[in-house]
């Protein structure tokens, strides 16, 4: 293939790479001729099975970071590995917290641009990225001018994630530069938001609530309709910065991607913002008393309504099935 | 917190210097378009305050009062020398404003962008530098990161709330899972979700004040960084693949039973 080599940025948590990592690495092996990873904490070892089952040959340990945020170690180290002439073509990165640190930093430090917020790759000579604006009406397709590598923050759910069947990934270290103080931040505690039920950006049903729904103690109604479809429960991203619902359930541009089955919208109006993360459900249905609510533009089955009266009634009428 | 009354721990009274990155955008309530031949977005028209910079003003404000004192200076970046956006931070308490304003800079890309306010913001005294965690226009989302980069300063993103205690910044941090406690020594960058706090309205008299607050207005030149290329373009845009038009209806009692059936034929219940 006519672009060499990719590095993904790999993600891992205990259970071992993230989805978007795979799906990353996944979108790489048909782009490019050799695809690599660059990871760090204390389980790349233990992950190199599975990320060279995804495609990569090669795996770059950045080791233990302890308990800073990996924004600085991280783009630090691939920063160094492309001003010493070992660096890739084009480097993906995840769109999560830590991915969107990693790509910025990394910008800055190795002066190179960044395009992000991408939901496809098209290759050959270079890579084209596309990018949904105006709520996704449009698609945006931009290229990289300059030199190499690009760095790509791609969003995830944009590729599928498929085993290769590859051999475990070569582990290979790779130095973290000279950092002063940007490696200052240190993460003190973790909260895990327990749920029950399926994951969110896995389940075959998500039922998400919004502003529409009134007040916190309605929330309930979503949680009740979600279980009751074995379903997970997700929110607007104004009910969350509320604190109606955990940051966790959080579905839109800067909260999860999902890509369910169905995906039941109670009280959202379709803000461009929260349209990003699931506007590519299979079918959508939406409540909601305002007929112009941007929603009804993506939804398959629109009810204009009153989720008071017409989510109990929906509940009702599961229950008694 | 006066002067010479009763202090918790220090002697002193740290004053706190706080830099807000705000941006001012196309208003989103009036059509978006993008420019012929570049395809960037049309910034001709009005320009107003990013409503999501209305929360990074808010906690700039609401922490220098809180360390007893400090400026909350405005940085920003926009084409035409435009300044409406910034007196209505300016209205809700900011002292003053810097602005980069140079048609050399029109189409700039996020790190280009995040080189002029960086260099803007070396001529400041910030101990904390607040920014929103994207631009509601543009939401590339890596501009406040690059910036703390090109500064050597470490930063949090995503911060769900903010307090500083002497001479660090504590945040809670949203995460894939929920969140995390995560702490910086300062000078530090921070950038602040909605309902990190609630924004403050400009009451009359901050929007009388405003109009005489120092705004001043910078080139590339005058920052002593050279605009060069952006490294990037836009090759065409496309309409994306619409959804076939659902079937909308108002509900008479009978919303409920649509949708069990529109479950039923997808054989979920």
């Amino acid at each position: 293939m006519a672009i060499d080599k990719i590095w993904v940025v790999a993600e891992a948590t205990e259970a071992g790479p993230t989805t978007v990592t795979l799906e990353l690495l996944t979108a790489a092996r048909g782009l490019a001729s050799t695809v690599e990873a660059v990871a760090w904490g204390t389980t790349t070892a233990a992950n190199a099975a599975v990320l060279g089952e995804y495609g990569a040959s090669t795996v770059h340990d950045i080791g233990d970071i302890g308990d800073a945020l990996p924004g600085a170690p991280v783009a630090s180290a691939i920063a160094t590995a492309i001003a010493s002439g070992a660096g890739p073509t084009a480097i993906l990165v995840p769109t999560s917290y830590d991915g969107r640190d990693i790509a910025g930093r990394l910008s800055a430090r190795a002066d190179l641009p960044v395009l992000t917020n991408i939901t496809g790759l098209v290759g050959g000579d270079e890579l084209t990225s596309q990018h949904p604006i105006f709520g996704g009406a449009q698609i945006v397709n931009a290229r990289f001018t300059g030199q190499a590598p690009g760095i790509f923050v791609v969003r995830a759910k944009s590729f599928a994630a498929e085993s290769a069947g590859g051999a475990p990934a070569a582990v290979s270290p790779l130095a973290v530069g000279d950092l002063g103080a940007t490696n200052a931040a240190a993460v003190v505690t973790r909260h895990i938001e327990e749920r029950t039920g399926p994951k969110l950006d896995e389940a075959p049903v998500v039922v998400s609530g919004g502003r529409g729904l009134g007040e916190a103690a309605n929330y309930s109604l979503i949680e009740d309709l979600a279980k009751l479809l074995n379903g997970a429960a997700g929110a607007s991203r104004a009910i969350v910065d509320a604190g109606w619902v955990p940051y966790s359930h959080q579905v839109g541009q800067t909260g999860k991607t999902v890509k369910p089955t169905v995906y039941l919208a109670c009280g959202i109006s379709g803000a461009t913002q929260h349209m990003v993360g699931m506007k590519g459900s299979k079918n959508i249905i939406a409540i909601n008393k305002d007929q112009d609510a941007p929603i009804f533009g993506v939804a398959d089955l629109g009810i204009v309504g009153d989720v008071h009266k017409v989510v109990p009634a929906l509940i009702e009428a599961l229950k008694a099935r | 917190m006066k002067i010479g009354g009763p202090v918790a721990s220090s002697a002193y009274i740290e004053l706190m210097n706080v830099v807000v990155c705000v941006k001012q955008i196309p208003d989103p309530a009036a059509p978006q378009s993008l420019e012929p031949g570049t395809n960037t977005l049309d910034r001709s028209g009005k320009l107003i305050l990013d409503d999501s910079d209305a929360y990074g003003v808010e906690m700039a404000l609401q922490l220098a009062e809180q360390a007893g004192g400090g400026e909350v200076t405005l940085v920003s970046m926009a084409p035409n020398d435009e300044t409406s956006g910034l007196r209505t931070a300016l209205a809700m308490g900011a002292a003053s404003a810097i602005l980069i304003s140079d048609p050399a800079l029109k189409g700039a890309d996020a790190l280009t962008t995040a080189k002029m306010l960086a260099a803007a913001i070396k001529r400041t005294n910030a101990d904390l530098i607040i920014a929103a965690t994207e631009s509601s226009d543009g939401y590339t989302g890596t501009t406040p990161v690059q910036v703390a980069e090109l500064l050597g300063l470490p930063s949090i993103t995503f911060a769900k709330s903010v307090s500083v205690d002497g001479s660090s910044v504590k945040v809670e941090r949203q995460t894939e899972s929920g969140y995390d406690d995560v702490t910086s020594p300062l000078p530090a960058l921070v950038t602040v979700t909605a309902g990190v706090v609630e924004p403050r309205y400009p009451s009359f008299k901050g929007i009388m004040a405003a109009k005489s607050k120092p705004v001043e207005i910078l080139t590339a030149a005058d920052l002593g960084v050279t605009a060069g290329q952006t490294g990037q373009e836009i090759t065409s845009v496309v309409e994306a693949e619409a959804r076939a038009a659902g079937e909308i209806v108002v509900d008479e009692g009978d919303g409920a039973q649509r949708i069990v059936t529109f479950l039923e034929a997808l054989k979920l219940v």
